[in-house]
């Protein structure tokens, strides 16, 4: 103990004298300030403290009054506030036996069950909040109470018992008599103090153009995910079809279809509307990145009979006969669509790679 | 009852009940939720003209109303059916969607209304309106020589999007959603597949031929039978309610950690 504590005693000498050099220092600066005093400012306060000095004078005794002043009024108003806490009863037991008593098979049993379960949680509410409101107003007294706050400082007693405290655990802890226990355990946390700090090194490196293109360009066939044959038109004929298709040769590199994966639809005649790029279809067959722009979920939920896109993640929804515009969900911007044309054999091929970055906003995404 | 008794004000007997109570409440949730088996659906019949008349009249009956007398549809109300193919017709009746209760974003499952024969006299009297699809036999549903490993990449490909991946079913926009395929029978995956029943999109034999579906068919019904490696499948619906049940699991174990760390008494020794 004694070891550890000699060499700081001349410390905390050195940092006394250092205090008492700024508080005479600061001293003089409050006399200068206080000379030239802006006209208009409030004088500097005269005591040190925040708080008022805590008086002797015992604070005065909560006196509330037993009734109240209006005894008749009173009663009404209990009678009143009584009825309302009842109406408030009746009515959260009737929303238990609207719930129990309506069933929600159909739509219409649904806005009946609705209906009756609203008024009865409003009613029930409504009369519990008027009941509480009487209460208030009518009976409980109308009286001010001063309430002093006590003084937020330790005392000096308390705050040297707390220092003795501390003095004594932090010797019977053995922390101060056994450095190399304390240093160990300073060598043991720092590392793991450190270890979220290094993590941040996955914040890059940045993406830079990686993200702009897929591996879909001009010739590229179209086969389906799964068993990797080649499509034709002739094939995929069917309106209301919709299949997942990947670029052919790519079927086990996981990171080039993370990217190119496609979701291929066959509408019938005349389904397909603007904005969709009509040079891209091919005999009503239209191709859309299969990644979501939020976030990039495999949004592939096709609906035939709507021409929905769902994204399972987000329910982002795209309109795939209008060229997958979002129609609801939280997507930005429409699905990608992949150029589509035939090939001199008559497969399915792509005219290019997508004309924008599939996939959801990054940092460099031009 | 003694051994109860005794045993009744043990501070650990609270724990031991909620444990059970837990335990009860899980196990009659499995049992409830438990997939059914699918029953192997019966050959369809040879089409002849007394069966084609038998099933005008079902339909006149049963179908008309929505569908006009003539199976041309009704605009905002039902489709026309005819060239749809008797494969849609099975698959629409045999599950009970058809005839519907009511007009709705989408027709539930439910016991079916017609039998066999008369689905199968109702499907022959539409195939008999203009071509479709026809009914698969069962050698074309059959599990046995299927690739199932095929099946569950092209069901995971092209499925599993809105039927999860062991066919759990899941929600669509506007109040549609994908069924769950654990009551549908082979024939009646199969035909879904083949016509796309609602907002499900169609997969015709040139895309995915007819041995690719059997193994379709294969992994979903293979699939039913899969061990559960947890113990419980917890909806077999994936990471959210494993992920819960972790999380309320791991809690209620550190809780008690933490009861027993304190509840140690016996090395303190109290210092005046």
């Amino acid at each position: 103990m004694s070891e550890t504590n000699g060499p700081a005693e001349p410390e905390r000498q050195r940092g006394d004298d250092l205090m008492a050099d700024l508080a005479a220092s600061g001293s003089e600066a409050d006399e200068g300030q206080a000379r030239h005093r802006v006209i208009g400012t409030p004088a500097p306060a005269q005591a040190r403290t925040l708080l008022a000095d805590q008086s002797d004078e015992p604070v005065a005794v909560r006196e509330l009054p037993a009734d109240p002043e209006d005894l008749p009024g009173a009663k009404r108003a209990e009678r009143a506030v009584a009825a309302s806490f009842t109406i408030a009863m009746l009515a959260g037991l009737g929303f238990i036996a609207c719930y129990v008593i309506f069933r929600v098979h159909t739509v219409n049993n649904v806005l009946h069950s609705n209906l009756a379960l609203g008024l009865t949680m409003a009613v029930a509410f409504l009369a519990l909040g008027t009941g509480a409101v009487i209460w208030v107003r009518r009976l409980m007294p109308n009286v001010e109470l001063t309430e002093q706050r006590h003084e937020l400082r330790s005392t000096p007693e308390n705050k040297a018992a707390f220092a003795k405290t501390f003095e004594e655990g932090a010797e019977a802890s053995q922390f101060v008599k056994r450095p190399i226990l304390r240093r160990t355990l300073i060598a043991a946390t720092v590392p793991v103090a450190i270890a979220p700090v290094v993590l941040l090194r996955d914040l890059g490196p940045l993406p830079e153009k990686s993200l702009d293109h897929t591996v879909w360009k001009r010739g590229t066939r179209l086969v389906v995910y799964g068993t990797n044959r080649p499509l034709t038109p002739a094939e995929f004929n069917t309106p209301g079809s919709s299949l997942s298709i990947i670029p052919e040769g790519y079927a086990d590199n996981d990171d080039a279809l993370a990217k190119a994966a496609t979701t291929l639809i066959k509408f019938g005649p005349d389904e397909i509307k603007a904005p969709t790029v009509m040079n891209w279809t091919v005999d009503n067959i239209v191709a859309y990145s299969k990644i979501c722009p939020h976030l990039g979920c495999p949004a592939a939920l096709y609906e035939q009979t709507t021409h929905h896109i769902l994204c399972p993640c987000h329910q982002s929804t795209f309109d795939a006969a209008r060229g997958a515009q979002v129609i609801f969900g939280p997507a930005s911007r429409p699905l990608p669509q992949l150029p589509l044309m035939l090939n001199a054999q008559g497969f399915l091929v792509a005219q290019s790679d997508y004309h924008e970055p599939v996939g959801p906003s990054f940092w460099e995404r031009s | 009852m003694s051994w109860i008794t005794s045993r009744r004000r043990h501070p650990a007997a609270g724990y031991a009940i909620l444990f059970l109570g837990l335990l009860l409440v899980g196990a009659l949730y499995a049992s409830i939720t438990g997939g059914g088996a699918g029953a192997a659906a019966a050959p369809p019949a040879t089409v002849d003209s007394a069966q084609i008349s038998q099933g005008h009249t079902i339909f006149l009956q049963d179908c008309a109303t929505c569908h006009g007398t003539g199976a041309q549809g009704q605009p905002g109300v039902a489709p026309g059916l005819i060239g749809v193919g008797a494969a849609a017709v099975d698959f629409q009746v045999s599950t009970g969607r058809m005839p519907a209760a009511e007009l709705g974003s989408e027709n539930p499952r439910k016991p079916p209304v017609l039998n066999t024969a008369e689905t199968h006299a109702v499907a022959a009297y539409i195939a008999s309106l203009g071509g479709g699809p026809s009914i698969p036999g069962a050698a074309q549903v059959s599990e046995s020589g299927a690739n199932v490993g095929l099946g569950q990449q092209l069901f995971v490909a092209d499925c599993a999007q809105c039927h999860n991946f062991v066919g759990a079913g899941g929600a669509l926009t506007y109040g549609k959603f994908a069924p769950a395929l654990t009551q549908a029978t082979p024939t009646q995956i199969y035909e879904a597949m083949l016509t796309g029943p609602e907002a499900m999109p169609v997969f015709n034999d040139a895309t995915l031929t007819p041995d690719q579906k059997r193994d379709v068919v294969a992994y979903v019904t293979g699939v039913r039978s899969e061990a559960n490696p947890g113990g419980f499948s917890l909806g077999r619906i994936g990471p959210t309610t494993e992920g819960l049940v972790a999380f309320l699991g791991l809690l209620l174990f550190m809780v008690l950690v933490a009861i027993w760390i304190t509840a140690k008494h016996g090395k303190t020794k109290t210092h005046e």
